[in-house]
């Protein structure tokens, strides 16, 4: 029994919540049966996990060795409370499954009850529950992220986001909201709603809607992990095979998205060498599969228009056809009017300029996209390359009204300047 | 088990100018749905129609008494079942059924005191 260095303990720690906390919670919801309880329970273990892997070293299961010890608080708890408590358990729960009792020694990921952690999401991604309340619930129970930490991903206060959790967990337990792997009859609508919750963990991350860095990179990371999850515990699923391509894609031009200084570059200027070849070729694999299902899944589909980019070699050798034709399907299948403005914008380098500019015209009524920055965006870049300046200043102008993103302001604003009739 | 209210909302015009026929179909849709309940784990433990918000009177505190709903809508609480139902989901799935073809459904949770 040597003492581990206290700083080793400590990245072993954080190594374990980084990769555990799901399991560990979500196995010792399904003895408290109360999210509160065996959130404590599970913030416990990790801490006593501080001191006793400095005296007994880091065990070879930590994930194992913290759902023991979140379960044992978890039964003590509980007896404290005595008989009535338990008569009134506050999340409902499958008959068939062991209850308080059960054995307590259950591994981590892959042993006996894979499905804890399925549970879990499909619970914090309810459709009673609000988008927002959602992706709080995600981040906080799935991720382990505390309440500041999940303020701030999203720009909120803290006690605004703590309201907003303490809501969402009160009408879990009051509604009865159940904690279950729905029926395979219910699962492709959950688990829609659940990659709906993981896609904007994504996108709010890559391209954060304020603020000075256009990536907020933890909460990139994390969807990402919880994508892998998902696929883990749902292996046959298109869409989640969809998803993690889609994902590790476009993250793929993570590092290649932005310049010197910050600035922002388009696909067009970016470093191709640069991309993650690691994770376009798993991303590729990925989208090889999730394309065998018939009818394809949104997420494949957009995964499969990522792919294309990700594998041609320039921007000049890109198959714009390949593109449109793609997004004609995506259009066909799930109509909206974000993906007839990508589309608008394929067909406009597929086309020419003023093709696209059309495409885009059609779509000025619609009221989903009062206020999107990049609809102006874009018809400034066709207006541009048509030569019609003024038109493209306007344009540009009216996008920059509509972010408030430091780095992509920063890009517009240049656009404005390049095309300024009398500089000064 | 948990019980659960139904509260239906509807368009109040869409009745006063509906035929017999179609007050029948309403009529056969609620049998319908009260046969249907308890194939989904789920049990009808009351239910009212009420009669439309031109009958109401409402009395708000430290007010008088006014001619009317408490609040007027478009869509407004024409009638309720209450379920008892094991879950959430459960009780969306039987509000799923609930007719409402003028409107919809809104399901809370009874208060229990212990």
């Amino acid at each position: 029994m040597t003492d581990e260095p206290a700083s080793a303990v400590a990245a072993a720690v954080a190594d374990a919540h980084r990769r555990e906390w799901a399991f560990v919670l979500a196995a010792t919801v399904r003895v408290t049966r109360d999210l509160d309880v065996a959130e404590e329970c599970a913030q416990d273990a990790f801490a006593a996990a501080l001191t006793d892997w400095r005296t007994n070293g880091v065990p070879a299961r930590p994930g194992a060795w913290l759902t023991t010890a979140a379960k044992r608080r978890a039964l003590n708890v509980l007896r404290h409370r005595g008989v009535e408590r338990r008569h009134l358990p506050l999340l409902v729960e499958d008959d068939v499954v062991p209850g308080p009792g059960e054995a307590l020694d259950d591994g981590p990921a892959g042993a006996q009850l894979p499905d804890d952690r399925l549970r879990l999401i499909v619970t914090c991604c309810h459709p009673a529950l609000d988008r927002t309340a959602q992706v709080a619930l995600t981040l906080r129970l799935m991720c382990g992220l505390s309440t500041a930490e999940v303020a701030r991903a999203f720009l909120v206060s803290e006690p605004t986001m703590a309201a907003r959790i303490t809501r969402a967990k009160k009408k879990i337990a009051v509604a009865r909201i159940p904690y279950r792997v729905p029926s395979a009859e219910e699962l492709p609508e959950r688990v829609d709603a659940v990659l709906g919750v993981v896609h904007l963990l994504f996108t709010t991350g890559h391209t954060t809607p304020s603020g000075d860095e256009l990536v907020r990179r933890d909460l990139v990371e994390r969807s990402i992990e919880l994508a892998r999850m998902l696929r883990r515990l749902l292996p046959e699923d298109p869409a989640v095979a969809g998803l993690l391509a889609l994902l590790l894609l476009t993250d793929a031009r993570r590092e290649t998205r932005t310049g010197p200084g910050g600035r922002l570059l388009l696909l067009e200027e970016q470093d191709r060498a640069r991309w993650d070849r690691g994770a376009i070729a798993e991303g590729v694999d990925l989208v090889r599969e999730a394309l065998r299902a018939r009818p394809p899944t949104r997420y494949a589909l957009q995964a499969a228009i990522a792919a294309v980019h990700a594998e041609t070699p320039s921007w000049d050798d890109t198959d714009w056809r390949e593109i449109v034709a793609l997004y004609d399907v995506l259009t066909r299948l799930w109509p909206s009017p974000v993906v007839a403005l990508n589309r608008a914008v394929a067909v406009g380098f597929a086309r020419g300029a003023a093709e696209g500019l059309a495409a885009l015209d059609g779509l000025s009524a619609e009221p989903q996209l009062a206020g999107y920055g990049y609809l102006p965006a874009a018809r400034g870049s066709f207006l541009r390359r048509l030569g019609r300046t003024a038109e493209a200043r306007e344009a540009y102008a009216e996008a920059l009204l509509l972010t408030e993103n430091a780095v992509e302001r920063e890009f517009l604003a240049g656009r404005l300047r390049e095309l300024d009739p009398d500089p000064t | 088990m948990t019980q659960y209210m139904i509260l239906i909302y509807e368009d109040e015009a869409s009745y006063e100018n509906a035929s017999p026929e179609l007050l029948g179909e309403v009529m056969q849709a609620h049998n319908d749905f009260s046969a249907q309940v308890e194939q989904h784990g789920a049990k009808i433990v009351g239910g009212e129609a009420l009669q439309p918000t031109g009958t109401a009177t409402s009395l708000r505190a430290g007010s008088d008494v006014t001619d009317g709903p408490f609040v007027e809508t478009k869509e407004a609480l024409g009638g309720f079942y209450v379920i008892d139902a094991p879950d959430l989901d459960t009780a969306l799935a039987v509000a799923k059924l609930c007719p409402a073809r003028f409107g919809g459904v809104e399901v809370r949770p009874v208060m229990t005191f212990d």
